[in-house]
């Protein structure tokens, strides 16, 4: 379903934008009048971090959301309901992220069942590679439901066909090597990184870490068909408050 | 699909895909050098001329009159240099290293023993090394982080999360993520993602050949019990893999800080504060909330602070082939005591909890019968921490001093 939206909204935009937000932080106030501005400024999905005590892939500045957010009271229960009232009010589609942890303590099954009761459309869980993700798989197809997969730099050819046979909606493409938020150096290397993804699979190609201005995007248009921002809309929120997240936002069209 | 390392279906490999590949070489080129018998050959010959190896079995004949139960020998794994088992470990993964042609390697430390340990090993095969400490650890184990700069390497304060062991880990990770072509990760202890827990305990299996021969050659029988403490895991899989198909009982014993129902412990396989989760790329028990977040743990040892323990510990938990106990910070502290009165020994805070469990034991244990304790590291280098730990008047008024002096 994911795919079908993204390739429908392609015909009207040459590169979609999708944001990340850190669930509960600085507030659960905040995070909905993050939402409210990033989908009035034109975002066209939307991930939703469920906070978690040990993010290993997120760099310092999700880390320190993650952090900040439990230490402020969130609970999973919290987000799910977050999750379900953003869903029913925006019409664009939402994801969750998180750790396998999350998923696994709630049960996998009965977290697809309240993603799908709540509306959201798929999710991205970074620490579970495809090899054990079957009771996943199965739960997620069993609720009509995207698991995106991930492709790296050191991914090798055949290991992404593997991936994007599971994978459904977008292949999430990691930039480089490292944790989210350092810089990425978009030069001709990586594009023929997304040459060796687009070779790979039909599945639309996103690709975060480090995506942080205009320059970044107008580079992925035509070589991607999402620009994922997570880390630089923290950062802006964390420096100018909501009014810079807009503008920033507004200004990469 | 290729072997992922799971017991009872405990273990796994929960990795961000940027790393798959780093595990795969580190899978392949460990299963190179454990099918070469030259291998352990290189392995052994380095522990004997490097560190200390074999340790001694010692006979504890003032303990075993004191309880007047079952013989009491002690495996000396505090003989090792840099006071632990584990240099065993590090050595080891050091020989992989070389073998991967990598020139830099990464650490976590808790009480900063394996931090040392890898230190040491980096200076002697000419690595770069970068340590990962939580910042809690560094204030509570200066003096081993003083060891670690001198020996060259580069120590990082974390001031993550709950500031100790486990968030060390994650930013060791971290650093790896970004630098696995030149660096390789030497995790210190049974856990973390397959292979780690195999190829953590396959080094530290060393203690229990050893020790099954020694006490052989003593006892001509088999021990009726063998005890170790189990912060992650690697010194109890290291003495328990000598014993596992013979008729011996394995007690593995947990940091019960303030008391099972304190909330104030570090015991994830006696409390029912720990369930099964995922975390920092392996399937286990950890001490952890309703959600899945990790919670904070205690102990008196900084080196058994941690949320998480060995896969194939909770696959002995589950399967029954190894009984777990706690011992509590007091308890710990009193067996310490007893050991450097009785015998001269100072063993670690950490290794001192497998002392307090097999002396509430012994004396129903009759004298024919004989036990192992592996003292996995020595306590003299932790002074700050065990002169606190016994509250003693004279050295805080000599550290007092000695501030003033240094102020002055």
């Amino acid at each position: 379903m994911l795919e079908a939206y993204v390739k429908e909204r392609r015909k009207e935009r040459d590169i979609l934008l999708m944001t990340h937000i850190v669930l509960g932080y600085p507030s659960f106030e905040e995070s909905h009048n993050l939402v409210k501005t990033m989908v009035e400024a034109g975002v066209d999905l939307m991930e939703l971090q469920i906070p978690f005590s040990e993010p290993i892939a997120d760099g310092p500045v999700i880390l320190h959301a993650n952090q900040q957010a439990l230490a402020a009271g969130a609970t999973v229960k919290q987000c799910m309901d977050f999750a379900g009232d953003v869903a029913r009010s925006y019409p664009i589609p939402f994801l969750f992220m998180s750790y396998y942890n999350i998923l696994f303590k709630y049960g996998v099954e009965r977290f697809a069942e309240e993603m799908n009761r709540r509306g959201l459309k798929g999710a991205i869980v970074p620490d579970l590679p495809p090899e054990e993700a079957n009771g996943y798989l199965r739960a997620m197809e069993r609720f009509g439901l995207d698991p995106v997969f991930i492709f790296s730099p050191t991914t090798p050819d055949t290991r992404m066909g593997e991936i994007a046979a599971v994978g459904r909606g977008f292949i999430y493409c990691v930039a480089r090597k490292g944790v989210t938020g350092l810089d990425t150096h978009f030069t001709r290397q990586l594009e023929e990184y997304l040459a060796r993804c687009r070779r790979a699979t039909s599945l639309p190609l996103a690709l975060g870490f480090g995506v942080k201005n205009r320059t970044d995007i107008d580079f992925l248009r035509g070589k991607a068909d999402i620009a994922i921002i997570g880390t630089q809309t923290i950062r802006l929120m964390d420096e100018g408050g909501i009014d810079a997240v807009r503008a920033f936002i507004e200004g990469l069209r | 699909m290729i072997d992922r390392g799971y017991h009872s279906g405990f273990g796994g490999a929960f990795l961000p895909e940027i790393l798959v590949a780093t595990f795969e070489e580190l899978e392949r080129v460990f299963r190179e050098a454990k099918g070469d018998p030259a291998f352990w050959r290189e392995y052994t010959d380095l522990m004997s001329t490097y560190s200390c190896r074999p340790t001694p079995l010692t006979y504890a004949g003032n303990l075993t009159r004191h309880f007047g139960g079952a013989r009491i020998y002690i495996k000396r794994e505090d003989l090792n240099h840099t006071g632990a088992h584990k240099a065993n470990n590090v050595m080891g993964q050091g020989l992989l290293v070389k073998r991967m042609g990598k020139t830099r390697v990464i650490a976590e430390t808790g009480a900063g023993q394996h931090g040392v340990a890898t230190a040491t090993m980096a200076a002697k095969f000419g690595f770069q090394c970068t340590i990962y400490m939580g910042e809690v650890d560094v204030e509570r184990q200066r003096p081993n982080v003083f060891w670690m700069e001198r020996l060259g390497a580069q120590v990082v304060p974390v001031r993550e999360g709950t500031r100790i062991l486990k968030d060390a880990i994650n930013e060791a990770f971290r650093d790896w993520v970004g630098n696995m072509d030149t660096t390789h990760y030497v995790l210190g202890t049974a856990c973390g993602p397959h292979p780690y827990p195999e190829m953590v305990s396959y080094f530290q299996s060393i203690i229990g050949r050893e020790a099954r021969e020694q006490i052989l050659e003593r006892e001509e029988c088999m021990p009726s019990r063998v005890y170790a403490c189990v912060g992650g895991g690697s010194n109890a899989m290291g003495i328990f893999s000598g014993f596992l198909e013979e008729p011996v009982e394995l007690v593995g014993v947990e940091a019960g800080g303030k008391g099972l129902r304190s909330g104030r412990h570090a015991s994830r396989l006696c409390s029912a504060d720990a369930s099964v989760g995922v975390a920092q790329g392996y399937k286990t028990y950890f001490l952890q909330n309703t959600d899945g977040q990790m919670l904070e743990t205690h102990s008196v040892a900084a080196g058994l602070d941690y949320v998480g323990v060995s896969p194939l510990l909770a696959h002995f938990k589950e399967n029954g082939r190894v009984r777990f106990e706690a011992a509590t910070d007091q308890e710990v502290v009193e067996a310490l005591a007893l050991t450097m009165r009785m015998e001269g020994l100072i063993p670690a805070l950490e290794s001192a909890h497998a002392f307090a469990q097999a002396f509430k034991e012994v004396s129903e244990l009759s004298r024919d019968e004989a036990v192992i304790i592996n003292q996995s590291g020595r306590g003299d280098k932790d002074i700050f921490t065990i002169a606190d730990a016994f509250e003693d008047p004279a050295w805080k008024d000599f550290i007092r001093k000695k501030a003033e002096k240094t102020h002055a």
